[in-house]
């Protein structure tokens, strides 16, 4: 009863955290479920599989409502995903995973710091308008009404081909080492193709679901995913991730910048040290 | 420019109240099966696994549905656990469904890749 109710209300500030910055909570998930509760490792992954479709489902019904995400460019992006993912799991064993957990964490840093870069930037939350070819083709400028600012905010992207790339990449990863995907979905959108962090956010969300379920079944029928852990955190992430996808809109796209910075910087350093060995 | 974006917003609000539906549905599930739980217990034995002992609980269709008529708890919970899964499959299917309507072929055909593709990883899943 007492591990229900811990799981539940980290179920609910996981959901939340996840909802506004485009991640699945599992880098939350994972450590408390296995350092605190002792867990095996196969049932914490198994654990914020489920953490992350809550946090995707849940948040996408409010995105799509109030018109925060780029369906576009959900499905165009998830194409390489999706293919970074199977060929991910196809590839297990092939390349040694601490070289990985090194190459995507100091990616992380590299991130930290251009991210950092972009917030004290004078010309602050810009939004790129210019046309391309490849976004005309398909279709891929939108707008978005951002609550904070109270403004409707056209934006257009580039780069698309280096976001695809990064996508295909984050697909990989997370076939490969069974790490959720979010934070270099995020990266993609904002970092490489110029688009608004609100909607990045909000793409990401609707598209990890996706990128998870794909992997979702294989954890379900291999006995990953316990009874007693899944359904008070799916529970508390549904309705955290329902509050997060709220208030993400009203929060200030800077304040949303600056609560991710210290995460990717956190996972960033987990993962390169984990590469070299130590767990933290 | 505007008319894809009319056009977009149609798309969203279908998809977002089908997946309204597809979650509520497995919350629902998954709550019956906690307060079953809390009536009744898991239904299932305890097992020792890797040192740890743990309550067992069912993985495959069959035993989950065979759990389920005998109004195990364990059972109902992990077929809500399973809807959940499946919602983001359902948002690409309406999807699909939803650009076909608005005679956006690009991404009916986009949309079709991507739900090959994941059927395929989910395939893979349900083998290994």
């Amino acid at each position: 009863m007492n591990s229900m109710l811990l799981l539940l209300i980290m179920g609910v500030g996981a959901g939340i955290l996840g909802a506004i910055l485009g991640i699945g909570g599992g880098m939350i998930i994972t450590p408390v479920l296995t350092i605190m509760m002792g867990l095996d490792i196969k049932y914490a992954i198994g654990a914020s599989i489920i953490s992350v479709i809550a946090t995707s489902s849940g948040s996408t019904i409010a995105y799509l409502k109030d018109d925060m995400l780029n369906l576009r460019v959900a499905m165009f992006l998830e194409i390489a995903t999706t293919i970074g993912a199977i060929m991910g799991a196809l590839l297990v064993g092939v390349f040694s995973s601490n070289f990985l957990y090194v190459l995507f964490g100091f990616f992380l840093l590299y991130s930290t710091y251009n991210m950092i870069r972009k917030l004290f930037d004078k010309k602050g939350e810009s939004v790129y308008t210019g046309h391309d070819p490849i976004v005309d083709k398909f279709k891929l400028a939108s707008t978005y009404y951002d609550k904070a600012e109270q403004k409707q905010i056209d934006y257009s992207m580039k780069n698309v081909p280096g976001g695809f790339i990064m996508m295909w990449a984050a697909g990989l990863a997370s076939g490969l080492l069974g790490i959720g995907s979010g934070a270099f979905k995020v990266i993609a959108m904002d970092t490489i193709m110029k688009m608004p962090l609100k909607p990045s956010s909000a793409t990401s969300n609707l598209m990890m679901g996706v990128t998870a379920a794909a992997s979702a079944t294989v954890y379900f029928f291999n006995g990953s995913i316990r009874p007693d852990i899944a359904a008070p955190l799916a529970i508390g992430v549904l309705v955290g991730a329902t509050v997060g996808a709220r208030l993400m809109q009203v929060l200030k796209p800077r304040v949303i910048r600056m609560i991710f910075i210290p995460i990717i910087l956190y996972m960033g350093v987990q993962m390169a040290l984990k590469g070299f060995g130590v767990n933290i | 420019m505007q008319s894809t974006h009319d056009e977009t917003r149609k798309v969203e609000l279908v998809i977002g109240k089908i997946l309204r539906v597809g979650v509520i549905t497995s919350a629902i599930v998954i709550l019956i099966g906690m307060a079953l739980y809390f009536m009744n217990g898991a239904g299932y034995p305890t097992i020792v696994k890797n040192g740890q002992s743990m309550i067992d609980f069912p993985k495959r269709f069959s035993d989950i549905f065979a759990g389920i008529i005998a109004g195990k708890s364990y059972a109902v919970i992990m077929l809500g656990v399973f809807l959940l899964i499946l919602t983001p499959v359902l948002r690409v299917v309406v999807s699909i469904y939803a650009f076909y309507k608005e005679h956006d072929n690009l991404y009916v055909i986009i949309t079709t890749i991507v739900l090959i593709i994941l059927m395929i990883a989910m395939f893979l899943g349900y083998r290994s």
